[in-house]
């Protein structure tokens, strides 16, 4: 098994810390993982990326041009990434926002309300997770009791009580994420 | 060993410099580096190992903090960017004319000048050639992964002290910022006073006791023929050096006709664009040089008579492949490829120039 | 007639060579104040009994070999580096006295940012500044502390402030600085002079144990080569030109 995705949204919307999460859970079962984010000026409000490759082989670049997923959180990032896709890939995007949609035909496009879905829950800072559960609902390369390993992992032991709202949220996120194409 | 972490090159270079038994950090924030500092703090290192930490008021102070804890025999160690680094280049040369062994850590950021924040290898000839004045070298190490990070810090102490030389970990924002899975190395007390008198006490600047010399940490020597002298003993140690501190990595090169030799970032896009060559049925291998200086030399030479054409695959404009064609003597022909200014290439992008540059060469 | 072995003789002793200071003669020239300041340093540590635990750092200038003279362990800094040098030997050693030895390029010029921040961030260390108002090491040239008119190499018509700026009275400024916890200035023109230097370097030695800050002794000192005048004269110069610009005394005592 063998993973690319990119990650791709304003700083805020807790692109990074989704990446990190997946990785996390990667390693919780046993695989290879890298996280490269785009870095710099753009952590402070601009857009955020993150590229995350999990895979049973050791993974030689960190950085690819091509993608198994694209995850797209805002239209800057469609523009840049919908074209990295490899053919027969996928892309999932939140429609918040977005005012030119994904045209391609050679790849499978998901769509998740996740931004509506939080203001729904009441919490903002679960978007990033409903967004992940979307995905996995996709492409369950990471097991659910994993994700939750690799979140007790990545988050200080402080905020360990907020673990199941974010299982909540990624269960939330597999309920609403919808095929389009 | 211990359990696998996720971690940032950056943080993972305070962890190891904690758990190796570094005494001392001084430093001043640059990107993409300033993790190491903040790591190291958030850590709070003083409350358990007794490791200092200091955020200096320039890197001019850094390394000449770095200076004072070296001569006394501690394990210290700096972190920067490149214009960090060129600020350093000053404190470098003092501390190899002193013979002071201590570990600099530079995350290479794109240049010249103030330049970029994003990843390059463009400071290849200030790390391996000089940077500071003077005949002198610094031991190079060029880590790979994250991994690498967390080995090299233990390593670069261990060659430091083993030839009382300031080392270099020649990383870059790509190696610093990304996160990997890695596994720590176990821990190590820091040296207690009595190991230090052991270990450095035939020089160490403790406090001149009534059974010896006083110890002097001076590169100043006024007299020609003895300044002579201790060149000629520098130039020495280089060479032992050269002869038993050579680390490279080779992949994919038994069978390979043409070979890609990169270093650090450069090298783990390049092995992508190798595995995707190999696809296509072309026969290239990839070199990469571990450390930059001791360079591989005898190792790329001893790979030349099965070789069609050699790529230097850089993020810089040409630096390193100086090196490959010195190796080379010429025999084949070196080739170059790179991205430079905080432009990071594709693997693909590294396959076209096999396709281009190796198989194609007119 | 009596002859000279005979007159060496313990009952006899009127004046010894300080124990902490070599037998190397020194570079400086006849005249120069460096010798006693340094005599006077190596006193305090041998009367103090800490030759084991002090560390000295020299600066670049005309004191770069100060480590031939004072028999202690020394490290020898870059030009205006020395408070750094220090900041990293004494956070790592803390129970070692650590002093800097610097002249007024050193420190008032090259090393403005080492010194400022070594003073603002306490460091339990003694900081010697000799201030000459010239550089003597690379022959005579503007220092920042060269008074209004003086004639240097680089100054051959008289220092003027509209080219060249005002004197820096370095010292005045660092005594503002939360982290010091003594401030003086003083000379070794004279036998008070000395002996008043002397009781300001112990002081400052015995601050440093107490983790009480930075201790910084200025010495007013004669540069007769530089200065063109004879030793006579240019303690006389000094006291007519030097003192009004830097007044000698305690500037700050906590």
């Amino acid at each position: 098994m063998k993973e690319e995705i990119i990650i791709a949204g304003f700083g805020g919307q807790g692109v990074l810390s989704m990446g990190k999460i997946l990785a996390c859970s990667g390693i919780m079962q046993d695989q290879e993982v890298t996280w490269m984010p785009s870095y710099g000026p753009e952590m402070r409000g601009g857009t955020a990326n993150v590229t995350v490759i999990l895979s049973d082989d050791r993974i030689s670049s960190p950085i690819v041009n091509a993608y198994d997923t694209a995850i797209i959180l805002n239209q800057q990032s469609m523009d840049k990434f919908e074209q990295t896709v490899k053919p027969g890939g996928t892309l999932i995007y939140d429609p918040n926002g977005i005012t030119k949609h994904p045209t391609r035909k050679d790849i499978s496009i998901y769509k998740i309300a996740a931004a509506e879905e939080a203001v729904k829950m009441k919490n903002a800072k679960v978007f990033n997770m409903i967004v992940l559960g979307g995905f996995l609902k996709i492409k369950p390369i990471v097991k659910m009791e994993n994700v939750i390993a690799g979140l007790k992992k990545s988050l200080p032991e402080r905020y360990h009580h907020l673990i199941p709202m974010n299982e909540e949220a990624i269960e939330q996120g597999m309920k609403i994420v919808e095929k389009i194409s | 060993m211990g359990e696998y972490k996720l971690m940032k090159g950056n943080e993972v270079i305070a962890i190891a410099a904690i758990r190796c038994g570094c005494d001392g950090y001084f430093g001043y924030p640059i990107t993409p580096q300033s993790e190491v500092m903040e790591t190291l703090m958030e850590e709070k290192p003083w409350e358990t190992t007794g490791m200092v930490v200091l955020q200096a008021e320039s890197e001019v102070a850094s390394i000449n903090m770095l200076y004072g804890g070296a001569a006394s025999g501690k394990k210290v160690f700096t972190s920067s960017s490149s214009p960090g680094i060129s600020l350093m280049a000053e404190g470098l040369t003092y501390l190899a004319g002193a013979e002071l062994p201590c570990v600099v850590v530079n995350v290479v950021r794109g240049g010249p000048g103030l330049g970029t924040i994003q990843p390059a290898q463009s400071d290849y000839f200030q790390a391996v050639k000089g940077g500071g004045h003077g005949d002198y070298y610094l031991i190079v190490l060029a880590p790979a992964s994250v991994q690498e990070m967390n080995d090299f810090m233990d390593l670069g102490f261990e060659l430091a002290f083993k030839y009382r030389n300031p080392v270099m970990i020649l990383s870059d924002g790509i190696i610093g910022q990304m996160m990997e899975k890695v596994q720590l190395s176990p821990e190590k007390p820091r040296w207690t006073e009595e190991e230090i008198q052991k270990i450095s006490g035939s020089w160490a600047t403790i406090g001149k006791t009534p059974d010896r010399q006083r110890h002097i940490a001076t590169s100043l020597d006024l007299d020609a023929a003895s300044q002579e002298r201790f060149n000629h003993k520098l130039q020495a140690k280089y060479k032992t050096i050269n002869e038993n501190e050579v680390r490279y990595e080779e992949f994919m090169c038994d069978d390979a006709e043409y070979l890609i030799v990169a270093y650090g970032s450069g090298a783990r896009i390049s092995q992508k664009a190798v595995e995707l060559a190999r696809a296509e049925g072309i026969k290239v291998g990839l070199f990469r040089p571990i450390t930059l200086f001791p360079y591989p030399t005898k190792a790329i030479q001893n790979r030349v008579p099965q070789l069609k054409v050699i790529l230097s695959v850089e993020l810089s404009a040409g630096q390193m492949v100086e090196d490959v064609r010195l190796a080379v003597e010429g025999k084949i022909p070196v080739d170059f490829f790179g991205r430079v200014g905080g432009m990071i290439f594709s693997p693909e992008e590294i396959v076209d120039a096999i396709k281009t540059k190796l198989v194609g060469r007119k | 007639m009596m002859e000279i072995k005979d007159m060496i003789k313990p009952e006899n002793l009127v004046y010894e060579k300080t124990k902490v200071l070599t037998n190397n003669i020194m570079h400086y020239c006849p005249g120069c104040s460096h010798g006693t300041i340094h005599k006077l340093i190596a006193q305090v540590i041998d009367e103090m009994g800490i030759q084991d635990k002090t560390v000295g750092v020299s600066p670049v200038g005309c004191a770069v070999l100060a480590y031939n003279y004072i028999d202690i362990d020394w490290q020898q800094a870059a030009h205006g580096r020395a408070p750094a040098l220090a900041t990293g030997i004494k956070r790592l050693n803390p129970d070692k006295y650590v002093f800097t030895y610097q002249g007024d390029g050193d420190l008032a010029s090259i090393g403005t940012a080492e010194i400022m921040h070594a003073c603002s961030r306490g460091e339990n260390i003694v900081v010697i500044f000799v201030n000459n108002a010239i550089y003597g090491m690379t022959g005579g040239q503007m220092a920042p502390t060269t008074l209004v008119g003086q004639v240097t190499a680089t100054t051959p018509y008289g220092r003027n402030t509209e080219l060249n700026g005002h004197p820096l009275r370095i010292t005045e400024l660092l005594a503002q600085l939360k982290g010091t916890c003594y401030v003086t200035r003083q000379s070794v023109q004279n036998p008070a002079g000395v002996r008043k230097t002397k009781r300001a370097i112990q002081k400052a030695f015995e601050n440093s144990m107490m983790k009480k800050g930075l201790s910084f002794v200025e010495v007013v000192g004669t540069c007769n080569s530089g200065w063109k005048l004879t030793p006579t004269d240019a303690n006389k110069w000094m006291e007519e030109h030097m003192f009004p610009e830097y007044p000698l005394g305690d500037i700050k005592d906590e």
